[in-house]
């Protein structure tokens, strides 16, 4: 399963020559063209069958959330910083890989047993954890990572119940499996395929990649916050798995264009395919940079529901993938006409 | 001016949601000659065609409000903010939908003041089960405070002054336009409240040489205000520094000029936190020196903030003279 590789590559911010090479071998056949730009976005062009046809952004990032080495100390530990939005509390214990040769490590601290009751109460702090690869001393730690290395979590990608998966890096891993399921399609529309760089960090390889590229609309392909969760309110889920990816009317970082909202929206009321809206204000994704390039772009975004967002381990469910591709190859497949009709 | 104004804040107008401002700002701008386009985003631009350098002026048409994420079992519904709102100014507010639908916002019991967030908040638009205010409203539906307009001595209360009054002042200098060679293109700007978004997308397809922002700025006037040198009736305040921008020096200082040449009384404005438009204008391609003529307001982003008319009548003056400032594109 392609969510499976793609989940376990390596991909901190900066650093997702894995995920992109992956990503390259699987459309290379499928597009017309293919390039990575200067900083590291992979793009391909799929030119429309229908002559002077909009040109549409579809936009996946690559990069997830991980660590970086700032610091090796005498005994061959590591010191680090997060990359993106980590959760210092869910560090402690966890196991890591370290760097692109991906050497084994784990997340280290104080034992249990030498805590005072005070420190119980307690989660570490970033300075209270270190990398434990293993290496005994400085030169032994450094044949094997250097600083500057990026650090994921080294989790398995799993099956869970009836339907769904469990892996690291389902945000965006997801938005980039379903982009390579939709190359696979010729549609009216030209499509231009970024999958991009550093999105965790701050939006930044999405600010690129529709300047000069003549963009008439763009749909942002995601992962987003479920909450649907134990002592969540029924007003604080954001979104719920198993009801059908998540359109986005407005984030911390884009209002999304209402027009492709309607056109989403009609287009799976037609096509019987589940949606739900996603029901905050707040999180941000490629969107935000996308839709202010040049003199604006019109854009939306596509998100299947993810619970445990930037942990170790997120959850999805399989159904709700399937109908946001569904959606986006609906919306594709049918965007000329919905058109046309809106006016 | 008053009666556009008044007409200007009756309009409906979140941030992303800006249709009915901008059919109200559209009629108004009918008569006036100038070409009008509405762009990709939503920003509404009049344009005088001319030579010699192109002038940018914005003043954004969208008001802060909220988007519905949520209506309970018995109606109650839940909301995110569009733009800065504080839960002071919400509880107790009545707040109006696109179509009509009015809501009083309540609040959930708390034990102590910390607590008191907007999570705390709803609005009450009088359903007493979700079917029947799913039939009057729908997630992703915004409202904003309901629209008020008074006129008492030389103050005007109104919701959204921010920045209608900004809008109202361009359409005053627009019906009087000074006659001037080079080209201008008036902005009335989408989605400022959310990030200075639409003037952004402006600056990138319009490439002014100059530009203007237009919008209101806070004062230090009030009891126990913090300190800012800026108080309502002292004339319109020119920016020299806020969160977004350091205005350009000889933007400023033409300002400054044109104020003094023609006897308006203006005060300088250092805003400590907030930015305009002139924020993401002056960073558009290889940059853009810029400036802002602002309307001191009081309570901004509250349901009544406050502005002396004089104030918004005398930076019309002030933007009408610096238009007519000599060299006021500088050499290449």
């Amino acid at each position: 399963m392609l969510l499976e590789r793609l989940s376990t590559a390596f991909g901190p911010p900066g650093q997702e020559d894995e995920v992109r090479e992956i990503l390259r071998q699987e459309i290379t056949p499928h597009v017309d063209k293919i390039w990575t730009d200067a900083l590291g976005n992979l793009l391909a062009e799929k030119r429309g069958s229908v002559q002077g046809a909009p040109r549409v952004l579809l936009a996946a990032h690559m990069d997830e959330v991980a660590l970086m080495v700032t610091h090796i100390d005498k005994n061959g530990y590591l010191r680090f910083r997060t990359m993106g939005g980590i959760d210092q509390r869910v560090l402690v214990s966890k196991l890591v890989l370290v760097g692109p040769q991906k050497v084994p490590g784990v997340i280290g601290s104080k034992a249990i047993h030498l805590l005072t009751p005070e420190e119980r109460e307690k989660a570490f702090h970033l300075r209270d954890l270190y990398i434990d690869i293993g290496a005994g001393t400085r030169e032994e730690a450094e044949a094997l990572v250097s600083i500057g290395d990026g650090v994921v979590f080294n989790s398995s990608f799993c099956h869970l119940g009836d339907g769904r998966v469990r892996g690291k890096a389902l945000d965006d891993r997801v938005g980039c499996s379903a982009l390579v399921e939709i190359l696979q399609r010729r549609y009216p529309v030209t499509l231009v395929a970024a999958f991009t760089v550093q999105e965790e960090v701050g939006l930044r390889g999405g600010r690129v990649v529709a300047f000069g590229e003549e963009i008439d609309l763009a749909l942002v392909l995601e992962a987003t916050t479920a909450f649907d969760v134990p002592d969540s309110k029924p007003h604080e889920t954001v979104t719920c798995l198993g009801q059908g990816p998540a359109l986005t009317i407005m984030d911390s970082t884009l209002i999304a264009d209402p027009n492709l909202l309607t056109i989403l929206r009609e287009t799976a009321l037609e096509q019987g395919i589940p949606y739900q809206l996603r029901r905050t204000g707040g999180g941000g994704t490629d969107g935000g940079a996308i839709h202010l390039t040049e003199g604006g772009v019109p854009t939306a975004v596509l998100a299947v529901p993810c619970r445990y967002l930037h942990s170790p381990a997120s959850v999805i469910e399989l159904n709700d993938y399937r109908h946001l591709v569904d959606l986006t190859d609906a919306f594709l497949a049918k965007f000329m006409e919905r058109r046309t009709k809106l006016g | 001016m008053k009666n556009i104004l008044q007409r200007l804040i009756q309009a409906f107008g979140p941030s992303g949601r800006e249709e009915e401002i901008r059919s109200v700002l559209r009629e108004e701008l009918a008569g006036s000659g100038l070409e009008l386009k509405t762009d990709v985003l939503g920003n509404l631009i009049a344009t005088k065609a001319g030579r010699g350098g192109r002038l940018m002026i914005a003043a954004h048409m969208d008001e802060i409000g909220l988007l519905v994420t949520h209506i309970d079992d018995k109606g109650f519904l839940r909301f995110t903010p569009i733009g800065g709102q504080d839960p002071k100014n919400l509880l107790g507010s009545r707040v109006i939908f696109a179509n009509g639908i009015m809501g009083t916002i309540g609040g959930e019991k708390i034990k102590d003041a910390k607590e008191f967030k907007l999570e705390k908040l709803y609005i009450d638009i009088g359903a007493t089960a979700a079917a029947e205010a799913k039939e009057l409203v729908a997630i992703g539906s915004m409202a904003v405070f309901v629209p008020h307009f008074t006129c008492q001595g030389n103050r005007i209360i109104g919701k959204s002054l921010d920045n209608r009054a900004g809008c109202a002042l361009l359409l005053a200098v627009i019906r009087d336009l000074p006659p001037v060679d080079y080209q201008i293109d008036f902005v009335f700007s989408v989605q400022e409240e959310v990030g200075l978004r639409g003037a952004r997308t402006a600056a990138y397809h319009l490439e002014p040489h100059l530009a203007l922002a237009v919008d209101v700025t806070r004062t230090g006037d009030t009891p126990e205000s913090g300190p800012m040198a800026v108080e309502l009736g002292g004339g319109p305040a020119i920016k020299v520094k806020d969160t977004s921008l350091i205005s350009h020096p000889r933007v400023r200082g033409l300002l400054e000029k044109a104020a003094k040449e023609r006897d308006i009384p203006f005060q300088l404005e250092v805003l400590l936190r907030g930015g305009t438009d002139a924020g993401s204008i002056h960073l558009s391609r290889a940059g853009v020196p810029s400036g802002v003529i602002s309307i001191p307001t009081r309570y901004v982003h509250s349901p009544a903030e406050m502005i002396d008319y004089r104030d918004l009548t005398r930076a019309a003056t002030l933007l009408s003279a610096f238009m007519q400032q000599d060299q006021l594109f500088m050499a290449p």
